[in-house]
């Protein structure tokens, strides 16, 4: 009997270890094939020199890395404005999930669909019709016949690149803002105000720390794609407003030099995964509890 | 036609008592299917003006061309109705990839596997490619519309590799020089070099001034602007020259290949360009005015190339052979606006189109240009120069 039991166990085990197995084979294949290979591959790139037309030689140097600081402009300006844009999200999306968690009322099924509505739209035609409303013929011709001379200038400024990815990851910052504060327990402000707190306080000591962790997702969300932005800087910065994504085209695109591109794209996942890292310390540190991604 | 009206009409359709014909033609959705239809590309081809007519062309004898050809190509570089007849002759529908460098093209066919067949390669590119083994010599038997001594001699020379040897790696397409655009009711004060386009670009024109987002042009103007040669790569003109890219930046409008959307909207008033791009926006924007240099610049010269191991290497040479025949070129030089190679071809240009000193410049503005070198496409200090002026 026991023996018979024993062994059923086993099968059972064994069976149920290679049903995981098998769910987790596409994960696996997923990100062994389209990550880790990959970063292998620039790695090994990494390491080697640039052909005389361009390209990519075998080697083994640092070269690349040391190289890396002349990149330096680019880096400062990607981390710059994806702090502020990540800023940006974060007080244009608080007020507005707050008002869908707590006071939207019936209307606030439209509403978040009007917040993913844009998304039912190409990303890239989106940006193009910012590239149209901030070009001389949108906003600015209008200011000027209302009377502002000269005619001011929006398009290929570090204020129309900020606009256009504050606009587009916006959405992402408002859900995780509002799962929290939909959540949130609602007995909690009203005893904060029984207890004489005025509603200042009671935000600032109740509402904003427990909704705190849905802040902290949300601007990972928003900072980690603006960080790899490419696209936007490249329609409404005219060439002139440099992320280090659009360095990397332009050294695997242009310059050809493929070690030194690859060089700089692990740059970029290590300043991404690094201020991620500090921010998560940092945030973990000031609210005192565990915060999750999502 | 009210809704009701149309509900019914529409389970008619749905429950087959009428065929879709009729749905169409009596809800009036047939006219939105046949504007549709219109748009699609392709579609439409055999309303539109012919280039040239049947009889100037004939496909190959006893050769199964296939249905796909693929042209690797820069923007507004043809006429649509041209590459629609070629189908129409042949069966063979041309699907095109637009790039803005040559040396994008060249990233992409050193990473392999491209697929593609045709190229527009620039005089220049053709010792790398050569050296590379990207591009295959032309087999001229496949192209007996192509009379070599009908086009002059230096627009051809380049597509010769090694060097003088007589394999040769492409026809020409047609030529160029890399000039700027002005527009002149803003721009009221005369230009005439690059030393008015990169000292107005800081004073007078700050903020209305565009240049390429290619190094090879953009380094080779700021070298003229110092009366340096088109092509150095002497590191210490290569500096001056990246002292004056510098020094423009902050004032410039935008770094963009793409020039033609904002120079037509006024954002820009002034831009780098090429030959064809200025002839576009004069024809349409008679104020813009095109102009070279007078300190000299770059001069240049596109070609029809076959890609070492074309999937459809037997379309790609009928393409070329009809691309050669002289009314074909004739009829889609004047749609791009670019001079073409060809003395017979040339023959049947209208009047304007010859007369246009856009597209043909007084010789004393061309005599200074020069050819870029293959060296200029690919030389590590230009790159990374290019490379510090975009990201600082």
């Amino acid at each position: 009997m026991e023996d018979s039991e024993g062994r059923s166990k086993t099968a059972n085990g064994r069976g149920s270890g290679l049903v995981t197995a098998l769910l987790l084979v596409p994960t696996t294949a997923w990100y062994l094939f389209l990550l880790v290979v990959p970063l292998g591959i620039l790695i090994v790139f990494s390491l080697g020199t640039r052909t005389d037309v361009g390209g990519y030689s075998p080697g083994l140097t640092l070269q690349n890395y040391a190289d890396l600081p002349t990149r330096w402009p680019a880096f400062q300006n990607t981390l710059t404005l994806a702090l502020i844009g990540t800023i940006l999200c974060a007080l244009v999306a608080y007020p507005l999930a707050y008002y869908l968690a707590t006071r939207a009322g019936q209307k606030r099924t439209v509403l978040l669909i009007l917040v993913i509505l844009p998304f039912w739209t190409s990303f890239l035609v989106r940006t193009y019709a910012w590239l149209q409303i901030l070009g001389a013929n949108g906003i600015p011709s209008l200011l000027q016949t209302l009377g502002v001379e000269p005619r001011p200038v929006f398009l290929n400024t570090h204020a129309a690149v900020l606009l256009g990815i504050v606009y587009n990851y916006l959405p992402l910052m408002v859900f995780p803002l509002y799962v929290s504060l939909e959540r949130l327990d609602k007995r909690l402000i009203e005893a904060s105000k029984d207890l004489g707190a005025n509603r200042l306080r009671t935000f600032f000591q109740v509402t904003l720390p427990l909704t705190a962790p849905g802040l902290v997702s949300g601007a990972l969300l928003v900072f980690i794609p603006m960080m790899g932005e490419y696209i936007i800087p490249s329609i409404l910065g005219g060439g002139k407003i440099y992320f280090v994504g659009n360095a990397l085209v332009d050294l695997y695109l242009q310059s050809r030099n493929w070690p030194l591109g690859s060089a700089a794209a692990i740059g970029l996942i290590a300043l991404v995964v690094l201020t991620a890292t500090v921010y998560l310390r940092l945030t973990r540190v000031s609210s005192q509890r565990d915060v999750s991604l999502l | 036609m009210d809704r009701t009206q149309f509900q019914k009409l529409y389970l008619d359709y749905e429950r087959g008592r009428i065929d879709r014909r009729a749905f169409l033609k009596a809800s009036g959705l047939g006219l939105a299917a046949a504007v549709l239809a219109a748009c699609t590309p392709g579609a439409g081809a055999s309303t539109k003006p012919s280039a040239g007519t049947s009889s100037d062309w004939t496909p190959p004898e006893g050769v199964n061309l296939g249905d796909t050809l693929n042209l690797t190509t820069w923007p507004n570089y043809h006429d649509q109705a041209t590459l629609d007849k070629f189908k129409d002759l042949t069966g063979v529908s041309i699907a095109l990839t637009i790039f803005g460098s040559n040396e994008e093209m060249l990233a992409q066919l050193q990473a392999g596997s491209t697929g593609w067949d045709v190229l527009v390669p620039t005089n220049y590119t053709f010792e790398t490619y050569g050296q590379l083994g990207l591009l295959e010599p032309l087999d001229l038997s496949k192209i007996p519309n192509f009379v070599s001594s009908r086009y002059e001699a230096r627009f051809l020379e380049p597509a010769h590799y090694p060097a003088g040897s007589s394999d040769l790696f492409g026809i020409s397409k047609d030529w160029g020089t890399t000039g700027y655009v002005v527009n002149t009711k803003n721009a009221t004060k005369p230009m005439t070099s690059w030393k008015d386009f990169f000292d107005m670009a800081q004073g007078e024109l700050s903020g209305k001034v565009m240049i390429h987002d290619y190094q090879l042009t953009s380094i080779g103007n700021a070298l003229k602007y110092h009366g340096f040669s088109f092509n150095s790569v002497d590191p210490n003109e290569l500096a001056k020259a990246e002292e004056t890219l510098l020094a423009a930046k902050p004032h410039l409008f935008a770094i963009s290949s793409d020039y033609q959307p904002p120079m037509r909207a006024g954002d820009a008033w002034v831009a780098m360009a090429w030959t064809g791009d200025g002839v576009q926006l004069n024809r349409d924007i008679p104020e813009i005015k095109y102009i070279i240099g007078s300190e000299g610049g770059e001069i240049w010269s596109d070609f029809f190339a076959v890609i070492a191991d074309a999937p459809h290497r037997d379309a790609a040479y009928a393409f070329l052979d009809y691309m050669a025949v002289p009314a074909v070129m004739a009829a889609d030089a004047a749609f791009h606006g670019y001079p073409i190679v060809d003395s017979a071809g040339i023959d049947l240009l209208p009047a304007d189109f010859k007369n246009n000193p856009i597209i043909y410049p007084d010789e004393k503005l061309l005599s200074p240009l020069e050819f870029g070198a293959a060296v200029t496409l690919t030389d590590q200090n230009r790159a990374d120069l290019w490379n510090r002026v975009k990201s600082a």
